[in-house]
């Protein structure tokens, strides 16, 4: 199940109908993630991660969904680098016989990815950069899928 | 021992990495206290550790983490990735 961090942007219809293809899935769910811009005048996101650690984080995230939950695939895409508001900065899918699986999956996915995979992000705000500050209702999620023992 | 350091930790370190001998340390709280005597960079950066997070050969743990068998020990902020 494949996990990957790059640059480069994605094709989110691509992957999705990939994951759609061969009829083992009856539901393949999407999310994606694009820099907010417009009001907050945001003029660019980087994006820094932890090279080695980030790729081996978001695998253990995509093989416990697999082992909660019913999944003929799952699927974790994430951008780094320097991004502008509008652009796509990361997609999770999941793809299962029946939508309920596919739906849960992917909002776990999001919410362990945001608190346990090791990126972050730096705003630019009218010519000034500042870090972005993680969000308390992050943990929050992330704490209501309880721990998995063993 | 490799240290690294990420985000805005890195950017008040002024490195993104040095080598530490760990002789003499046993935890990662060791490990800290002896970082922030190493210069005020260090000790600006690790002034707050309630918004520092530390990863051990690259699995997130605790300042009560012992450093035996680390190679490579890692500080910095809360995720924001997604």
């Amino acid at each position: 199940m494949p996990v990957r961090v790059q640059t480069d942007d994605f094709d989110l219809g691509a992957e999705a109908e990939a994951l759609g293809a061969g009829g083992a899935a009856g539901a393949v769910v999407t999310f994606t993630g694009h820099v907010r811009g417009g009001d907050a005048d945001v003029q660019a996101m980087t994006l820094e991660h932890y090279p080695g650690m980030t790729e081996a984080a978001l695998a253990e995230i995509e093989t416990e969904a697999m082992s909660r939950w019913p999944l003929t695939g799952a699927l974790i895409i994430h951008r780094v680098g320097r991004l502008s508001p509008g652009e796509r900065i990361m997609m999770v899918a999941t793809a299962s016989p029946h939508r309920a699986a596919a739906f849960e999956a992917a909002e776990f996915l999001m919410d362990y990815l945001k608190t346990r995979a090791p990126f972050w992000k730096k705003e630019e705000i009218n010519g000034e950069a500042r870090w972005v500050d993680a969000r308390e209702a992050d943990d929050a999620a992330a704490a209501r899928w309880g721990d998995k023992a063993g | 021992m490799k240290i690294v350091y990420f985000a805005w930790l890195r950017e008040r370190i002024g490195e993104s990495e040095e080598m530490v001998d760990a002789a003499g340390m046993t935890t990662v709280a060791d490990l800290v206290a002896h970082l922030k005597g190493s210069s005020e960079a260090h000790a600006l950066a690790f002034e707050d550790m309630a918004a520092v997070r530390v990863a051990v050969n690259m699995k997130v743990t605790d300042l009560d983490a012992p450093l035996a068998g680390a190679e490579e020990v890692a500080f910095f902020p809360p995720m924001t990735g997604g």
